[in-house]
């Protein structure tokens, strides 16, 4: 296409544009609440810039973002492949819980060794979670997302249980797991987190989730298998037909996807915590990856910058609370947010407006409409 | 056709120098349309000339870029298709808009239903669906689900549904592409009861042989252009061709005459069931041997579909063997199949053919991405996928030319019918199963598809022939086997077949 767009067709036809459309939008509305309220909308939203800016500020934001990044890849790979991975959050749990035993239980063994051991283990967890429920797709043809949901279940009594075993629970009152080995802990060393000014829970899992970040990338875009996957995800009677297996790439895609959210649940647990409470209730991270990759357009890159858009939020929210302004405001930002993403269709008609002023018809849709003839 | 229903007096639509462009590209540039009270009116020319765009124009969709169109008599600015109905045109789409679920009733009532209070008045609803139906002569099961009922019925409810809406004048887009010969014949003499009533019809074809039998004026569009409107009568299939594709057109197949040489496909007592479980194909045998183009004729429905199914690996069969080369491939993957020796064209290409988000250059690799040159080690090679594009575009004439990473569906359907043509003809393997490989094209592209399958035949492949067109399969079958009942009645040389009898056969009639 050679053609230059008006403005309004570039806004209307690029999809970063929606988002961040939406973005706005949902701040907006998050204003018109903080108005309702009589709390003051510079002072709210200041408050929420200035703490997540400066190196102490941004190292929380990172910090907060390093699960959503990874738990967001987890959702955007099984968009591109097809699947819904609404059971991330189980996974999650599951990664997170399989983490703390091996980081417990093998607390003796050297970090080089140890680290990997609770990252291995996370994923594997996660990555039964994810096949099971492939299995019982391609077995018995059973819904994916009423099954995953379900297993966000089971993995929330389980990790319950597990905590309550003797050898793994808390020696102390609280009611949690033992805190893992710190040869399982990601945390950056002391000296350096005060030298450079960081936030007391800076880890380097950050350049885990940015690794995967770019693996992620590599496999749907780059080998044969991303490839596979994408072809059963889009069309897979074609698939089928062009001799790909098809059960066994369901499996694969929600293999991987599953691996993925468990090692967002160790990263989760290595590099902030240390332990696992009993739950009450479930912590979201699961649904909060669905956020992220809608927000990144299901693009790696994307959800990197999403996850750490995300983690500002959360990070910045619970902050509000110093100016009067009810930390849930980010909840209604962010709900505001994937609402004008998931109807981002209207900004497609920004150029309508244009097509109306006569005499200047705009050449929208160009290129399919003219092949469809 | 006799013109007697033809009111020349009378125009209802006129479409005067409609120019339509999409940035750059002019997709018409200076369309005449006229079509009268009680007309049936053709609109031909190639897949991409731009007669779905003229028509999208007059049923609203798109907006002209300029010139005028009239509705009896009346200029009229048509912003979307509501407007459209308003103005009494009603619009057939090739790929019909129906809900699945839904009974006939509720297909053609929705968004109009009459009501009772605030709930359905499906009764009445019922009686008005079944008035219509029996005013126009379109007998439908006014009970029956959408999901249950033919290609050909849906397409009655189709035309149902804009008739509900008081649509005086009917634009059917591609209207027979997906239709059996009879089917057709059917929808010939409903077109014949409408303009009866005063109706007019404006039909988007390619196919010669309808125009010849169902319209009265024929308007010719190439790449773009107005070409004219001609007098149905006054021309014959040459000249109509000729003009939409601006040369002579060869409908004969040029075939040598050659030897076939050792069998490469070989189904024996074949047994297997349709989606209902119910037995379909009942002990079929049938042999296709190097260098020659076996032809299956028959009515859809008789087990040609899961003939193919089966022999593809997409279907399980009962019972029966299914060798290519020797190996049985019965009731094997796909992929055993492909590896030893099958690749085929298939009947939905939409749905088998192609991944309509890929884009085209991962299309073509559909089967071959995991092999040298497009991978290697498992990562692909994107200079070796987009060469092999560039080429399959350039040879099998692929347009638009540099779409190599543009989505599969994003092209029309002749279109995507090459790309698949391209990749099932260079994957070369020993069998080459084709299931209505034209089906949708212009005469231009079905000669290019007949060249290339029986470019196939002469180099000494084997080619089985799936064809509800029946002239595709007695112009280019060696064999032709006419399927009925799940079983092969009758196996005669194309030389020797004609119509009358294959017709015949193909009705669970013997030959006499």
């Amino acid at each position: 296409m050679t053609k230059k767009k008006s403005f309004l067709e570039f806004v209307s036809d690029t999809r970063f544009i929606h988002i961040l459309l939406s973005i706005i939008l949902g701040f907006l509305v998050g204003a018109i609440f903080l108005v309702i309220m009589g709390i003051s909308v510079g002072g709210a939203y200041g408050r929420l810039l200035s703490s997540v800016t400066g190196v102490k500020g941004f190292s929380y934001v990172v910090v907060y973002a390093i699960p959503y990044i990874v738990v967001g890849l987890s959702v955007a790979f099984s968009f591109k492949t097809g699947v819904f991975n609404i059971g991330a959050e189980g996974q999650f749990v599951v990664g997170s819980m399989a983490a703390a035993v091996v980081g417990i239980l093998g607390g003796a063994l050297p970090k080089p060794l140890l680290i990997p051991l609770c990252f291995l283990a996370a994923m594997a967890a996660g990555a039964i979670w994810g096949i099971i429920v492939g299995f019982l797709k391609t077995r018995w043809g059973i819904n994916e997302v009423l099954s995953m949901i379900m297993f966000n279940w089971i993995a929330f009594y389980l990790s319950n249980f597990i905590a309550g075993i003797p050898a793994i629970h808390s020696d102390g009152t609280a009611e949690a797991t033992k805190n893992v080995s710190a040869n399982a802990s990601t945390l950056l060393s002391k000296d350096f987190i005060n030298s450079m000014g960081l936030c007391p829970t800076a880890n380097w899992g950050i350049l885990v989730a940015i690794a995967m970040t770019i693996l992620v990338w590599f496999i749907i875009e780059k080998t044969t298998l991303g490839y596979e996957l994408k072809a059963v995800g889009y069309n897979k009677f074609a698939a089928e037909y062009g001799g790909i297996h098809v059960n066994r790439s369901i499996l694969t895609a929600l293999a991987i996807s599953g691996a993925l959210a468990g090692l967002g649940g160790a990263l989760q647990l290595m590099g902030m915590g240390g332990r696992i409470s009993v739950f009450s209730s479930q912590e979201g991270f699961g649904f909060a990856g669905i956020v992220v990759a809608l927000i990144g357009c299901s693009n790696p890159f994307g959800v990197l910058i999403a996850g750490i858009f995300y983690g500002a939020l959360m990070y910045g929210g619970s902050k509000l609370n110093l100016v009067g302004a009810p930390t849930q405001l980010v909840n209604v930002i962010v709900g505001t947010v994937v609402f004008f993403i998931a109807i981002s269709v209207i900004f497609e008609n920004l150029k309508r407006i244009q097509r109306r002023a006569p005499k200047t018809q705009a050449p929208a849709n160009t290129e399919k409409e003219a092949d469809k003839t | 056709m006799s013109k007697q229903y033809v009111d020349l007096n009378t125009p209802v639509i006129e479409m005067r120098n409609i120019v339509k462009k999409f940035g750059d590209f002019v997709a018409n540039d200076g369309i005449n349309l006229t079509v009268h009270k009680g007309e049936i009116h053709a609109i031909l020319g190639e897949n991409g000339a731009g007669k779905s765009t003229l028509m999208n124009q007059l049923y609203g969709l798109l907006k002209p870029t300029s010139g005028d169109i009239l509705v009896n008599g009346k200029i009229i600015d048509m912003n979307n298709p509501r407007d459209a109905i308003a103005a009494g045109i009603g619009m057939v789409h090739q790929h019909f808009m129906l809900v699945q679920p839904f009974t006939v009733t509720e297909n053609i009532v929705l968004g109009t239903e009459p009501q009772k209070g605030i709930s359905l008045d499906m009764a009445t609803a019922r009686k008005n669906v079944v008035e219509i139906s029996e005013r126009y002569g379109l007998s439908i099961d006014p009970d029956a689900k959408i999901e249950d009922i033919s290609v050909g019925m849906q397409q009655r409810v189709e035309i149902l549904k804009a008739l509900y809406r008081g649509a005086d004048i009917l634009i059917l887009d591609e209207p027979t592409s997906s239709l059996t010969p009879q089917e057709i014949t059917e929808l010939i003499a409903i077109m014949h009861n409408l303009v009866k009533d005063g109706k007019s019809i404006i039909i988007i074809t390619h196919k010669l042989k309808e125009i010849k039998e169902s319209a009265d004026y024929c308007t010719i569009i190439r790449m773009g252009k107005y070409i004219g409107t001609v007098d149905v009568d006054e021309v014959d299939e040459n000249g109509l061709a000729s003009m939409m594709v601006g040369r002579n057109v060869t409908f004969k197949v040029d075939k040598p005459e050659q030897e076939p040489g050792e069998v490469v496909l070989d189904v024996k007592d074949l047994h297997c069931k349709d989606y209902r479980d119910i037995e379909i194909v009942k002990g079929l045998n049938l042999q296709v041997r190097r260098g020659e183009i076996v032809g299956i004729a028959g009515i859809d429905g008789n087990g040609q579909t899961e003939l193919v199914e089966v022999i593809t690996g997409l279907r399980k069969g009962v019972s029966g063997q299914v060798l290519v080369n020797g190996v049985d491939v019965f009731n094997k993957p796909p992929l055993f199949g492909f590896e030893h020796g099958v690749s085929s064209i298939p009947a939905d290409r939409q749905k088998h053919g192609l991944v309509l988000d890929f884009s085209i250059e991962d299309n073509l690799i559909l089967q071959n991405y995991d092999k040298e040159p497009f991978s290697q080690k498992s990562i692909l090679k994107r200079d070796p996928i987009f060469a092999h594009a560039s080429q399959s575009i350039e040879k099998y004439d692929i347009r638009p030319k540099q779409s190599e990473k543009r989505p599969a569906g994003t092209l029309s359907g002749g279109n995507q019918q090459k790309v698949i043509i391209a990749r099932e003809v260079q994957n070369d393997k020993d069998l080459l199963i084709a299931v209505n490989p034209t089906r949708g094209l212009d005469v231009g592209a079905i000669e290019y598809v007949h060249k290339y399958i029986v470019d196939q035949r002469n180099k000494g492949k084997a080619v089985l022939l799936v064809s509800f067109e029946l002239d595709e399969i007695m112009s280019l079958s060696d064999i032709i086997d006419v399927i009925f009942d799940g079983q092969i009645v009758a196996s005669i040389p194309g030389k020797e077949a004609n119509e009358n009898d294959l017709g015949l056969m193909m009705a669970g009639g013997k030959k006499a």
